[in-house]
């Protein structure tokens, strides 16, 4: 006779809650909830990566492959941690960390040229040869005061993406 | 040299530009001269993904949206009871009575018309019309139809096609009971396969393959074939090619309006309030969704026989089809979505995403001549 939030507990929410660093209300948590159990089609728990990719919205995304890697295999309440970032609450620090995260694969704290050309080709595709795409990295890096050989840590993201602009939300569809 | 490279897709001219519904520019293109911050910065696409990930329109086409409960209190329980009970020991044993007789009836009187009238085959074409109308009128009084219809009814015109919005596939029953359409299906497996290749063929009707890819031409082939002949039966078409949740329409395949013929869309719109009609093939299979529409209380719904559509002169066969869409989905309220149905069954193609990384491409190779 319920809905399907009778199926978290508000123990539930509240840990949830409390993992996120509250950047999500309680309301939004019970909403991704059904969300997750919406995607999660053959209820093992987590999302496969067919399943999101029978979103086309999301699978027509130049970086759909990148997130992919990150969202593998992660259960609810991993799911809701990955998402803080585009919630509303979330600080621009956070939403730096999480572009960081989605440019360091190898997760070592730094991100090399080759890890920026790699974003770099995943948004250009074949429109663009690889020579000018080097080009153009070097170029900007350059007059930014980096060179091709250094390496990126989270506070040099920061102080290139951490002025006023950077907008990155997502509204949680709340019934 | 800064020469673009061109894409290696072909256009495909199947689809209307999706990217008129989709929010322009997820790639940002910088605006004045490059700098590190516009390549570094993937918010807008990151955002998109996000987006998609938390909500979006084409999954929200396919959700069963369940009613409100309403019998969640001390005095309304009980009766909620009482009526599951009427509804599964009283009406459903009713109905299956009901459906049983006319299913003999009709045998009854199908099957010597269809072996001995074999030379007569205007007259067998007649009575066979009859009596799919009077078998789908039998289907409809199962579930306690009650269908009101809207508008002229359809006449056996050559070179017209009818196209409704599609939810189950009781939809074509219900058409079914006041004319004999021909229609194009999937085949299904199982009795209902049986159906189709038995009666339904004498109606008739014509069979595609959706995981076949050369299909396409020979059923457009039988399709123009139809059409042409005077006294076959009115041809009726779902555009959509899948169930929808009678909420939204997706997007309607051109193959019924490029067949040079007179377009008569149909609207159909069920009250949810009797009892949900949609289709969920994932969920059930159609002998379960029969079964629970016939202890359901009622199916009521509202049949809407539109004005006939021609091409219009320098319309393409595509806008034509979002014309007559949006007819529909105003007549019966419904949202339109611009996703190809097909989609549930597979993933789009890597042309969209090439058009938002040529965007990009194009900006930043701009600024490289700048620079």
């Amino acid at each position: 006779m319920g809905n399907s939030s009778s199926m978290l507990t508000q123990y539930d929410i509240e840990e949830v809650q409390q993992h996120c660093n509250h950047t999500f209300s309680q309301q939004e948590i019970v909403a991704l909830y059904q969300r997750f159990c919406q995607l999660d089609r053959n209820g093992i728990g987590f999302i496969s990566s067919d399943e999101f990719l029978s979103v086309p919205e999301f699978a027509v995304n130049p970086l759909s492959q990148r997130l992919l890697r990150m969202l593998e295999g992660l259960n609810f309440k991993e799911f809701v941690a990955f998402l803080s970032a585009f919630s509303s609450r979330a600080s621009l620090q956070q939403k730096v960390e999480f572009i960081f995260k989605v440019y360091d694969t190898d997760g070592n704290g730094k991100v090399a040229f080759h890890d920026m050309l790699d974003i770099l080709r995943d948004l250009t595709g074949q429109f663009i040869s690889e020579q000018q795409r080097e080009q153009v990295l070097t170029r900007v890096l350059e007059e930014a005061g980096y060179n091709k050989d250094s390496f990126l840590v989270q506070s040099d993201f920061m102080k290139i993406l951490g002025n006023s602009g950077l907008r990155m939300e997502v509204e949680v569809p709340v019934d | 040299m800064s020469k673009l490279k061109s894409s290696s897709s072909e256009l495909d001219l199947d689809r209307p530009n999706i990217e008129d519904y989709l929010p322009s520019g997820s790639i940002q293109e910088p605006h004045g001269k490059l700098c590190l911050r516009d390549l570094l910065d993937i918010s807008p696409t990151l955002t998109e993904a996000a987006g998609a990930i938390v909500d979006d329109s084409f999954t929200r086409c396919f959700k069963s949206i369940p009613p409100e409960p309403w019998n969640w209190n001390i005095y309304l329980f009980p009766l909620w009871c009482m009526g599951v009970l009427v509804r599964y020991l009283v009406l459903f044993p009713l109905r299956v009575i009901v459906l049983t007789v006319g299913w003999i009836i009709f045998l009854s009187c199908y099957i010597p018309v269809h072996f001995l009238l074999k030379g007569h085959d205007k007259l067998r074409k007649k009575l066979e019309r009859c009596l799919v109308e009077l078998i789908c009128s039998f289907f409809v009084a199962s579930w306690t139809g009650v269908v009101k219809y809207h508008g002229p009814r359809p006449s056996i015109r050559p070179k017209q096609v009818f196209v409704a919005n599609h939810t189950s596939m009781i939809d074509f029953i219900i058409l079914e009971q006041m004319t004999a359409f021909a229609v194009i299906m999937q085949k299904h497996p199982g009795w209902v396969g049986l159906l189709q290749s038995t009666i339904l063929e004498s109606v008739g009707s014509i069979w595609f393959n959706r995981s076949e890819a050369k299909d396409r031409e020979i059923v457009a082939r039988r399709l123009r074939e139809h059409i042409e002949g005077a006294d076959n039966n009115p041809l009726l078409i779902f555009p959509e090619g899948t169930c929808v949740n009678n909420h939204y329409t997706v997007m309607f395949k051109k193959g019924a309006f490029e067949l040079g013929c007179t377009v008569c869309p149909v609207a159909i719109k069920y009250n949810k309030v009797f009892v949900d009609a949609f289709w969920n093939s994932r969920k059930q299979s159609f002998t379960m969704h029969l079964l629970q529409l016939m202890t359901s209380w009622a199916v009521v719904c509202d049949v809407w026989y539109l004005e006939p559509q021609n091409l219009k002169p320098g319309e393409t066969p595509i806008e034509f089809a979002e014309r007559v869409r949006d007819i529909i989905s105003v007549r019966a309220g419904l949202k339109k979505v611009p996703w190809d149905g097909y989609l549930k069954y597979s993933r789009p193609s890597p042309k969209h995403r090439e058009r938002k990384q040529q965007g990009f491409a194009e900006s930043v190779l701009r600024h490289l001549e700048e620079i």
